[in-house]
């Protein structure tokens, strides 16, 4: 910057640390939760510094569940970590899938009711799940699939965002791709596969990235449609269980719980760090 | 904007537009008319006959002292999400982009918040604020505060804005550091040369060109607050302690499963549909206007 | 190998028409450059006869088949785009077979037309690059190479070197005269660079708003334009137009300029007394020597140095003329030199349409 003010960027500095340090305090504090006996947890004020039992709650909280007499069965966390896979990734691929071929219908063919098909899906975007639920928990049961993993995905993979953000890269790939394409004789699914998927790859990281966690961190919608606790999500498991009446007795595993919850979205989003902040801004533009 | 070259076909870009269209028809379109139909009809006392009641659903809604109490709820929560969670993450953002080092590292430790579930940053915060081991709880406790969220209203209103915000910090960062980088650092020399110090540049200079990006910004945490904090609330609260964080979602969801309250709960989605469809426009209008700059 | 024939083809866009109607016969082999300045409508034509296009009226042949309705895949053409149109995740070698594959050639045969092609066009080295990672000549030459390879009876250029720099277009230009004469393929080449159009062609077309006002050798077009447009477009600097009214009378014809300059003009020329626009091209004048009369003199408001040459700019009455002369000539600005023409080489226009009176 213009001016040199080493004192001034110290401060700056000092302030972003602590901020960083009280951000990620509760996901310290529940790790540290999840490292001691229950009898450590227990004492007023619990310990701030992290014990030996880390393995030992994990290794429960994935293999057995937290054993609460208000919630009956206890699920072990490596079952509802797979539903939450299976659903984070059916639904981002899905709507990966279902919005390049939209966006690609939109963008390189002219037909009757183009424009109508458009608005549709933009109105999507002003009808969240959150406004519609019971009649959409009502359709959901009426096709019989409740408890289901179809359920669980088909009625979230509809997209306008994503749909939106394929259309406008394809309206920056150079129409000299699609005539040097039609003198090659590919016709127009072979350009799709050959030529438009290849170069839309970046987007198509973006769009998994943020797919994959909204998916995996739904939460009214498998409460409305996984009532049975083979397809509950790890999400939804952490939200009841931390309001169970005895929760007390089993806060290490619980809290092993919570961190195992937020671990796959947040490497996602750690990893894919690039991807993600471009598709983040560019969806949003 | 239209591309100058396609494909000639007559089935097949209905075929590929099928099925988004048909998830949209059966999971959007249908079930959001339901809605609407079944916001002017009430259910017999058996629930095997419904008959129309015209705003019958919506008069007793503005008559209910709950679901007011519900609006104004909602109103105060979604302003302190959204004032506190850009203010603080503007100021985060200011001094992450004026520091010559370290920003990227900074961008990676503030920005994976935004990766955990709404319901998990409820349980979190839930569990540090939970009087007995949480460790706010116990300093709240030595400094004599009477602290415990499940039973005292406002303190529940405290923890559930104080998560929701925890989760919107890094969104909120994210996009005021990329409005931030944006802005040609020639302006802000050019200002520098003219007299300006830090704070009147900032004032002058750098906020007016993110205007743009705080507008966005606080109508994405309006719609966040309005309708993506359901797993905090639910996670944390339940709406409680008597009803003191019961927010419009919340509500709907509660009155038409909880309470099986299916008229009174689709007229209150009816009345969100129209909140959503304001705030979409209000935002389109104002991107339109920024285009035609 | 094949002819191209067009047939009065049209092309509007709804009321708007951007191609009125063009004849042309191009012969087995030739290389025929179209002409033109932006939205005179010879990459529309181009396009049509790619395929690319769809065709108003008329009727478009190559060989012996009418393609207007058959899609540039079937056309037996191959296309160079000005923006080259790589596959930008493909390979070199990927991005010339690409097309072999989709017509599902065996794997031998393309093969040995990639290697053929990148052999001819020094591509070898480059073969498993990507295009990102080539110069704009590497790339022009992949987008020639997937050409190539296709073996096709027609090339079409779309103004292939207009992305290039100043001297790599030079260089490109010769490649492309050099590849014609290897491959010797009826060549259909787009360009707004009258330079690479005299350079290139076996004939030349000039477009101009829609129409093709001159087809003919570059000689024959730089001599006799067949319009003031023509000439204005092919040259440089332009040629001049002056207003001129023409006399007859004893001693023969001659052209009496706004500023009452009176040339006489070769005395077989027999043009009916009246209004014209005569055409002088600048290097058809030279200075008066001692003791000559000059025909007509200048009024330099300034003196381009070019090196080998120098452009003398002044007005003859209220209109502009430019002339040019030997640099060791000595004239500058703001001089008066008194210039001879080689009347001969001169032209009269109609006034009105524009195009040459034949004398």
């Amino acid at each position: 910057m213009i001016e040199r003010r080493p004192v001034a960027n110290a401060f700056g500095h000092l302030m972003l640390v602590a901020m960083i340090i009280i951000v990620a305090f509760p996901i310290y504090l529940a790790v540290v939760a999840a490292s001691h006996t229950i009898q450590d947890v227990s004492q007023t004020p619990m310990p701030l510094l992290p014990g030996a039992e880390l393995l030992t709650n994990t290794a429960r909280a994935l293999f057995d569940g937290p054993q609460l007499v208000g919630v009956s069965g206890a699920t072990p966390a490596i079952v509802l970590m797979m539903n939450s896979l299976i659903m984070a990734i059916a639904i981002a691929v899905g709507k990966i899938i279902i919005s390049l071929l939209s966006a690609f219908a939109i963008v390189y063919f002219r037909f009757p009711l183009k424009n109508f098909f458009f608005w549709m899906i933009f109105i999507t975007l002003m009808l969240p799940v959150e406004v519609r639920i019971i009649p959409t928990y009502k359709i959901v049961a009426d096709l019989g699939l409740l408890d289901t993993y179809t359920g669980l995905v088909l009625p979230l993979i509809a997209s306008a965002t994503a749909t939106f953000l394929f259309r406008q890269f394809f309206m920056t790939v150079p129409d000299e791709l699609v005539e040097a394409a039609r003198i090659d004789g590919a016709g127009p699914m072979r350009f799709f596969w050959d030529i438009l998927v290849p170069l839309t790859r970046t987007s198509i990281a973006a769009m998994f990235v943020i797919q994959f966690i909204y998916g995996w961190n739904q939460y009214l919608w498998p409460l409305l449609i996984a009532s049975d606790y083979k397809y509950q999500t790890i999400v939804l498991a952490i939200g009841r269980l931390i309001r169970a009446p005895d929760a007390f007795y089993e806060w290490p595993v619980i809290m092993g719980m919570a961190v195992l919850a937020l671990l796959p979205p947040v490497l996602v989003v750690v990893l894919m760090q690039r991807w993600f902040v471009k598709g983040l801004v560019e969806t949003e533009k | 904007m239209e591309k100058r070259v396609v494909f000639q076909n007559r089935y097949l870009p209905y075929l590929l537009i099928a099925p988004q269209i048909a998830i949209t028809i059966v999971f959007f379109f249908w079930p959001a008319s339901q809605a609407v139909v079944q916001s002017v009809l009430r259910e017999d006392a058996f629930g095997t006959r419904s008959y129309f009641v015209g705003m019958e659903n919506f008069l007793a809604l503005f008559e209910d002292e709950y679901y007011l109490n519900s609006f104004k709820i909602t109103a105060l929560f979604s302003t302190l999400v959204t004032t506190i969670g850009l203010s603080l993450s503007l100021l985060l953002a200011v001094t992450a982009d004026r520091l010559v080092r370290g920003t990227t590292a900074y961008k990676t430790l503030l920005i994976w918040p935004y990766a955990v579930a709404p319901a998990v940053a409820g349980a979190l915060w839930g569990f540090v604020f939970l009087p007995g081991p949480g460790i706010f709880a116990w300093l709240l406790l030595q400094a004599g505060v009477d602290w415990n969220f499940h039973l005292n209203g406002n303190q529940a209103m405290f923890v559930v804005v104080v998560a929701a915000t925890w989760k919107q910090i890094s969104y909120n960062f994210l996009f005021f550091l990329a409005g931030l980088q944006s802005i040609p650092k020639s302006l802000i020399e050019a200002a520098a040369i003219d007299g300006a110090g830090p704070i009147r540049r900032f004032w002058s200079v750098v906020f007016p060109l993110l205007s743009p990006t705080l507008f966005f910004l606080v109508v994405v945490n309006v719609v966040y607050a309005f309708f993506e904090t359901f797993g905090v609330i639910h996670s944390l609260t339940r709406g409680g302690p008597a009803k003191s964080t019961e927010i419009l979602v919340y509500k709907v969801w509660y009155d038409g499963f909880e309470a099986q309250d299916l008229g009174g709960s689709a007229a209150q989605s009816v009345i969100l549909m129209a909140i959503v469809i304001g705030l979409t426009v209000i935002q389109f209008r104002y991107i339109e206007r920024k285009v035609h700059y | 190998m094949a002819k191209v024939t067009l047939k009065s083809v049209k092309k509007n866009y709804g009321p708007v028409k951007a191609i009125h109607g063009v004849d042309m016969e191009i012969a087995d082999g030739e290389f025929i450059v179209i002409v033109g300045p932006s939205g005179c409508g010879k990459s529309t034509l181009l396009r049509m006869i790619a395929g690319l296009e769809a065709i108003t009226e008329g009727e478009i042949v190559i060989g012996d088949r009418v393609v207007n309705d058959i899609e540039p895949a079937d056309r037996d053409i191959a296309m160079v785009f000005q923006n080259y149109a790589l596959y930008p995740h493909m390979s070199v070698h990927q991005n010339m077979s690409y097309g072999l594959r989709i017509r599902g050639m065996d794997k031998a045969n393309i093969e040995k037309r990639v290697q053929r092609a990148a052999e001819i066009l020094q591509l070898q080295p480059y073969l498993q690059r990507k295009p990102r990672e080539l110069s704009g000549g590497q790339r022009q030459r992949v987008a020639m190479g997937r050409a190539i390879v296709r073996e096709p009876s027609v090339f079409l250029f779309d103004e292939p070197l207009s992305n290039l720099d100043a001297k790599l277009r030079v260089q490109m230009r010769l490649e492309i005269k050099r590849l014609h004469q290897q491959l010797g393929v009826t060549s259909i080449y787009v360009t707004h660079d009258q330079v690479e159009a005299m350079t290139l062609a076996d004939r030349l077309v000039v477009m101009n708003q829609g129409r093709a006002d001159q087809i003919g050798s570059p000689f024959d077009v730089y001599g006799n334009p067949a319009t003031t447009y023509v000439g204005g477009f092919i040259g440089s600097p332009a040629m001049n137009f002056l207003s001129c009214r023409v006399e007859t009378g004893t001693g023969g014809p001659k052209a009496v300029l706004a500023d009452g300059t009176a040339l006489m003009l070769p005395a077989e020329w027999t043009p009916p007394a009246g209004n014209y626009t005569i055409g002088i091209r600048p290097e058809t004048m030279r200075i008066a020597r001692p003791g000559e009369t000059a025909q007509l003199h200048l009024n330099v408001d300034v003196a381009e140095e070019l090196g080998a040459d120098t452009l003398l700019h002044g007005k003859l009455g209220d209109e502009d003329l430019v002339a040019r002369v030997p640099s060791h000539a000595g004239y500058h600005d703001h001089s008066r030199p008194g210039l001879m023409i080689d009347i001969a080489r001169a032209h009269l226009f109609d006034p009105e349409s524009g195009l040459r009176i034949a004398l």
